[in-house]
C-alpha cells in the first residue's frame, strides 16, 4: 500500500487558484440555521432512553448489585450490569475497556459506571437508577500521582507490574510503565555549562471541555447487526474496539458519525456507546444515551496531571549543553495516557547533543485520561520553556535570540530517530521577532512572555472515495471526522487538482460500511492525510477522463492532456479537437462507459513537523492574584494554509484553551476522592470577556511531500501557551510560577513569599 | 402525574403540546417539538447553547420550565432566517468563519441578535460581556466577536 504520493507535485512556483482562499465552508449553513445534526439530535422510532448509574466512591469493591426493583418499574425495558459484558481478562486492552465501560470487580473513580437502564422516558430511566442497590466496600483511594508511587499507597490493581523497568520488584504497583529517552552524555553536558537551572513543576488535570456532551443511538437487530449513530472523532476505531469488546464481527457493526460538537481528543474513545448497544440488545429496541455535563466531567477523559523536574544548562554565549528531566503522568485507573509523547517532544525543536529523560505513567482513582491536543506535551513544555526563559535571562540574551541560537534546522535528527526535511522553526522565530506585538513597547506594569512549541504532526491509515456525477460535479466520501472545518479544506484541494470551482465539490462523512479503515481524527493528521488521498483520487479520475477523451477522438491516450480544467489534444499533431470540460466528458460517457470514480487507501507518512512561537502580555493584580491577558499573538508554521481563516481559527482556539489551562482550569478533588467541580460554573473555562483578540501570523515553509506543502496545524497552538503565560507572569511579578493552573490563590502565595524575601 | 397542556408561539407559529410539570423548555423544544437547533450543553445555565428568547427576553431554555411558556412567544435559531434570506449575523458568521464545530453557534446567534436589538452599536467589550454566558471551546472567540461587529455595522447601514 502506498504511504505517500510518489510525485507529490509540490511546486512553489505553481499559481494556486483555490488553495489559499477563504470560501464559506459547506457545512456552515446548516450550523447557522440549526439544521446540523449532532450526537444528541438523532432519533429512531420506538427509541428508548438510557441512563447510567455511577459510583459515588473513588475506590470500592462492588460486592453485589441488585437490579430487581429497577427492572420491576413500569416503563423499564432493560437493566445491565457487569454481567452483561464479556468477561475479558483484566490488564489487557479489552479488559480495561469493558471495565471502564462498566465496573467489574471494583469501582475505580467517582463517576465510574456501574449499571445502566433503558426505559420509555428519560424520567423513568432516572427513577430506575435510584432503585438499583449496589453494595460497596469502600477502599482507601489515591489521586495524586506521586503519592500513588509511594510504598504503601493504595493499590488499584493487584496484577500491575511496571513495564520497562527490569529493576522494579515483583510486587503490585501503580506505576504502569517507565520510559527512558536519552542521547549523548548529560553529565559532560552539564560540566560544559556556565549556567545550570533545575526546577520542579506540576499541573492538574483539565478537561477537553467540548460543549457537546457525548450522545449516541444504538440499534441491535436479532441477527447481530449493530447500527450506531454517535458523535466521535474515530468511527472506525469505535467499530473495531466494539467488535473486540463485544465479540461481534466488525462487518456487523456500522458506525455513522454525526456532526461533532467539539472533541479536542476527548472523543477518540467511547464511553456510553457499548452500554447503549447492550441495552438495545436486551430490550430489542433502539436506545439513545446522552451524557449530562456532570457525567462528562466525572466520567470522561480529562488530561493527565503531571509532576516534573527539569534541569538545563547553557554556556555564556547561549548554547544549551544539556537537558535532563524526570516526568510523572497521572493516567486514571488504566494505562493509556500517551505520556510517551512528552519525552519525545519536550526538547524537540532545539538541536541538543545531550538529553536524558525518565518518565513514569501512574494509575490513580480518577477518570481514565483521554487525548487532548498534543497529548501530554503542553503541561511539560510549561516547565521546559520556563527554564529556557530563565537561562536566557541569566546570560542576558533576548529570549527569541536564545531560541534561535539553539533551534533545529533541516537535516536535524530527532531523539526519536526522524531526520527532518525542510522545517520552519527558524522562520517562525524570525517572524515573531519582527511582528508588531514583539516590537511594540509593553506598557506600564505589564509582563511579557514568549514560549515555543512543537508537534510531530501525524499521518496514518486513510481511505476516501471520489465520485464524478454524470453532470461532472464531485462528491467525496471521507471516514475521518470534521472537527473544525476540514471538509472545506478537502473540497478545496480536490477542486484545485481538478481545476473546477470549489462549489462543484461536496465532501461528506461516510459510515464505516462504506470505506476502508480510517485512523482516529487526531494528532493534526486529517487535512494532511485526507488531502493526500483525495489528490491521489483526483489524479486517477483525470487519467480516466483523458482515456475517455482519447476514445471519443479516436487518438492514442498519450495524445490527450489535462490543462486549465480542460481535456485537450496534447498538440496540434494529435488532431484538431475542441477541448472538453470534465462535465462534457461525464455527460457523454457516464451512461455508455460507466461511472468515473476513484478511491485511494494509504497509510500516510511524510507529515512535516510544526512549530509555533507565542507572545503574551499580562497584567497581574497583586492584591487579588488575578491575571488578565491583555494581548496575545500566535506565530506558527502551517506549511501552506489551505484555508487561512480555518488555520487562524486553530491558532486562536488552541491559544485560548491554553489560557484557560494556564489560569483557571483544574479538577478539584475532595478528601473523599470525589470531584468537587463537575460543572461549568466551578470548572471555569475562558468566556468571551476573559480574553483579548488573538493575533495570528501564519508562516509558510512548505512540506514538499504534500501536493500543496501543508503541515498539520491543530496541536501546535496549545503546546507553548501555558509556558508563554507563565513567562509573562514571571516578567510581571519577578517570580516564574511553577504550578498549573496559575490561579489567583497560587499567584497570591508567590507574591507573599516574594515579599517575605523567601 | 398528569401532563399539562401548553399553548405557545414558536417562531411565529402556534404550537400546542403536553408536558410533564418538571420538563424544561429545551427538553420540550428538542424532544417534543423536534426543534433540535437549540442545543443542550450543561442543563445548568452555564454554557448558553440552549439560548432562546421568551417574549423577547434572552433566556437559557434549560432553566425555564415548559409550563411557564403558556401564552408566551418563543424564538429559536430555526426562526432567525427569513426563508432563504439569512439574518446578517448568520451571513457574517459564515463569511468571517465565526464558527468551527458549530455546537455553540445557535445559542451565540440568538444571544447576539438579542444584543443588537438592544444595542445596535456595541463596543468590543460590550459584545464580550453580553456573550460571556455563551461558551465556545473552538474559536477563542476572536472571529465570533468580529462576526458580531461586522453584522452590527451592516445592520446600522440598513
Amino acid at each position: 500500500m502506498a504511504t505517500i504520493l510518489e510525485e507529490s507535485g509540490f511546486n512553489p512556483e505553481k499559481e494556486l487558484k483555490i488553495v489559499g482562499t477563504n470560501p464559506v465552508k459547506h457545512d456552515g449553513l446548516d450550523k447557522v440555521t440549526g439544521r446540523a445534526n449532532f450526537g444528541a439530535d438523532f432519533f429512531l422510532p420506538g427509541m428508548l432512553y438510557g441512563k447510567v448509574l455511577r459510583s459515588p466512591h473513588a475506590h470500592a469493591n462492588i460486592k453485589s448489585i441488585d437490579t430487581s426493583k429497577a427492572e420491576a418499574l413500569p416503563g423499564v425495558k432493560a437493566v445491565i450490569t457487569r454481567d452483561d459484558l464479556p468477561d475479558i481478562p483484566a490488564g489487557t486492552p479489552g479488559g480495561d475497556m469493558t471495565r471502564n465501560a462498566l465496573a467489574r470487580e471494583k469501582a475505580l473513580y467517582d463517576g465510574h459506571p456501574v449499571a445502566a437502564v433503558a426505559a420509555t422516558s428519560e424520567a423513568i430511566a432516572k427513577r430506575a437508577l435510584k432503585l438499583i442497590e449496589v453494595d460497596y466496600e469502600v477502599l482507601p483511594h489515591v489521586i495524586d500521582p506521586r503519592e500513588a508511587m509511594q510504598p504503601g499507597a493504595p493499590i488499584l490493581h493487584d496484577y500491575m507490574r511496571t513495564n520497562g523497568d527490569p529493576d522494579a520488584p515483583d510486587e503490585p504497583t501503580n506505576v504502569t510503565e517507565k520510559m527512558v529517552v536519552e542521547t549523548g552524555d548529560v553529565g559532560s553536558g552539564f560540566d560544559a555549562a556556565d549556567e545550570v537551572i533545575e526546577m520542579e513543576f506540576d499541573s492538574k488535570p483539565m478537561h477537553q471541555g467540548y460543549i457537546e456532551p457525548q450522545g449516541c443511538v444504538a440499534n441491535y437487530s436479532e441477527d447481530g447487526q449493530i447500527d450506531l449513530w454517535c458523535c466521535t472523532q474515530a468511527p472506525f476505531v469505535y467499530r473495531d474496539r466494539l467488535s473486540g469488546m463485544l465479540k461481534v464481527d466488525a462487518a456487523k457493526i456500522n458506525v455513522q458519525q454525526s456532526e461533532l460538537g467539539g472533541g479536542f481528543g476527548g472523543k477518540t474513545g467511547f464511553y456510553a456507546e457499548p452500554l447503549a448497544i447492550v441495552l438495545s440488545k436486551k430490550a430489542s429496541r433502539p436506545v439513545k444515551i446522552v451524557l449530562t455535563r456532570n457525567e462528562v466531567f466525572r466520567g470522561t477523559g480529562p488530561v493527565s496531571g503531571t509532576w516534573s523536574r527539569i534541569k538545563m544548562g547553557c554556556t555564556k554565549d547561549g548554547r544549551i549543553t544539556a537537558a535532563e528531566a524526570e516526568l510523572v503522568f497521572q493516567s486514571g485507573p488504566y494505562t493509556g495516557s500517551m505520556y510517551f509523547n512528552a519525552p519525545n517532544a519536550m526538547f524537540t525543536r532545539y538541536d541538543l547533543e545531550n538529553i536524558h529523560v525518565t518518565a513514569f505513567e501512574v494509575v490513580s482513582n480518577r477518570p481514565k485520561v483521554n487525548s487532548f491536543r498534543a497529548p501530554c506535551v503542553p503541561q511539560i513544555v510549561f516547565g521546559v520553556e520556563g527554564v529556557i526563559d530563565l537561562l536566557a535571562k541569566k546570560i542576558g540574551m533576548d529570549p527569541i535570540d536564545f531560541r534561535l541560537k539553539n533551534a533545529a534546522k533541516e537535516g536535524h535528527t530527532t531523539i526519536y530517530g526522524d531526520t527532518w526535511g525542510p522545517i520552519g522553526f527558524i522562520e517562525t522565530l524570525e517572524a515573531a521577532k519582527t511582528c508588531d506585538h514583539y516590537t511594540s513597547p509593553k506598557g506600564d506594569g505589564v509582563g511579557r512572555g514568549i514560549a515555543a512549541g512543537f508537534w510531530f504532526n501525524r499521518g496514518g491509515e486513510t481511505s476516501a472515495t471520489l465520485q464524478l456525477a454524470p453532470d461532472g460535479t464531485v462528491t467525496i466520501a471521507i471516514g475521518t471526522a470534521d472537527v473544525a472545518g476540514s471538509r472545506i479544506s478537502i473540497a478545496m484541494m480536490a477542486a484545485e487538482e481538478l481545476q473546477i470551482p470549489v462549489d462543484k465539490v461536496r465532501v461528506h462523512m461516510a459510515d464505516t460500511n462504506s470505506l476502508g479503515f480510517n485512523r482516529v481524527t487526531a494528532g493534526s493528521r486529517t487535512t494532511y492525510s485526507v488531502g493526500m488521498v483525495v489528490v491521489d483520487s483526483s489524479r486517477q479520475v483525470i487519467k480516466e477522463l483523458c482515456r475517455r477523451a482519447a476514445g471519443i477522438w479516436d487518438v492514442p491516450e498519450d495524445g490527450v492532456v489535462f490543462e486549465e480544467g480542460e481535456i485537450r489534444p496534447a498538440s496540434s499533431n494529435v488532431g484538431d479537437f475542441e477541448p472538453m470540460s470534465i462535465s462534457d466528458i461525464c455527460k457523454k460517457t457516464t451512461m455508455s462507459h460507466g461511472p468515473i470514480c476513484a478511491r485511494s487507501d494509504m497509510n500516510v507518512t511524510g507529515a512535516g513537523p510544526g512549530f509555533g512561537l507565542h507572545i503574551s502580555d499580562v497584567k497581574v493584580d497583586e492584591g487579588t492574584g488575578r491575571v488578565d491577558v491583555l494581548r496575545y499573538t500566535v506565530v506558527e508554521d502551517a506549511g501552506k494554509a489551505i484555508h487561512p481563516q480555518q488555520v487562524e481559527g486553530q491558532y486562536q482556539g488552541g491559544a485560548v484553551q491554553g489560557i484557560g489551562w494556564a489560569l483557571n482550569e483544574e479538577y478539584v478533588y475532595g478528601e473523599d476522592g470525589r470531584l468537587q467541580n463537575a460543572g461549568f460554573l466551578d470548572y471555569r473555562m475562558p468566556v468571551a470577556s476573559d480574553v483579548p483578540m488573538i493575533d495570528t501570523v501564519i508562516v509558510e515553509v512548505p512540506n514538499p511531500k504534500h501536493p500543496f506543502g501543508l503541515r498539520g496545524v491543530g496541536e501546535v497552538p496549545v503546546t507553548p501557551t501555558m509556558a508563554c503565560v507563565g513567562n509573562a507572569i514571571g516578567d510581571a511579578i519577578g517570580v516564574r510560577p511553577t504550578s498549573l493552573p496559575m490561579s489567583p490563590p497560587k499567584i497570591l502565595e508567590i507574591i507573599e513569599q516574594r515579599d517575605a524575601g523567601k | 402525574m398528569a401532563k399539562v397542556h401548553v399553548t405557545t408561539t414558536v417562531n411565529g407559529d402556534e404550537y400546542e403540546f403536553l408536558c410533564e410539570p418538571q420538563q424544561t423548555l429545551v427538553d420540550v423544544l428538542r424532544n417534543e417539538l423536534e426543534l433540535t437547533g437549540t442545543k443542550e450543553g450543561c442543563s445548568t445555565g452555564d454554557c448558553g447553547a440552549c439560548s432562546v428568547t421568551l417574549d423577547g427576553r434572552l433566556v437559557c431554555s434549560c432553566l425555564v420550565l415548559a409550563v411557564e411558556c403558556e401564552g408566551k412567544e418563543i424564538n429559536t435559531i430555526e426562526g432567525m432566517a427569513q426563508g432563504e434570506q439569512l439574518h446578517p449575523l448568520q451571513r457574517n458568521f459564515l463569511e468571517i468563519n465565526g464558527l468551527q464545530c458549530g455546537i455553540c453557534t445557535p445559542g451565540i446567534l440568538v444571544a447576539a441578535k438579542s444584543l443588537l436589538e438592544k444595542n445596535p452599536d456595541p463596543t468590543e467589550t460590550e459584545i464580550r460581556y453580553w456573550l460571556a454566558g455563551n461558551l465556545c471551546r473552538c474559536t477563542g472567540y476572536d472571529k465570533i466577536i468580529r462576526s458580531v461587529q461586522a453584522a452590527a455595522a451592516e445592520m446600522r447601514k440598513g
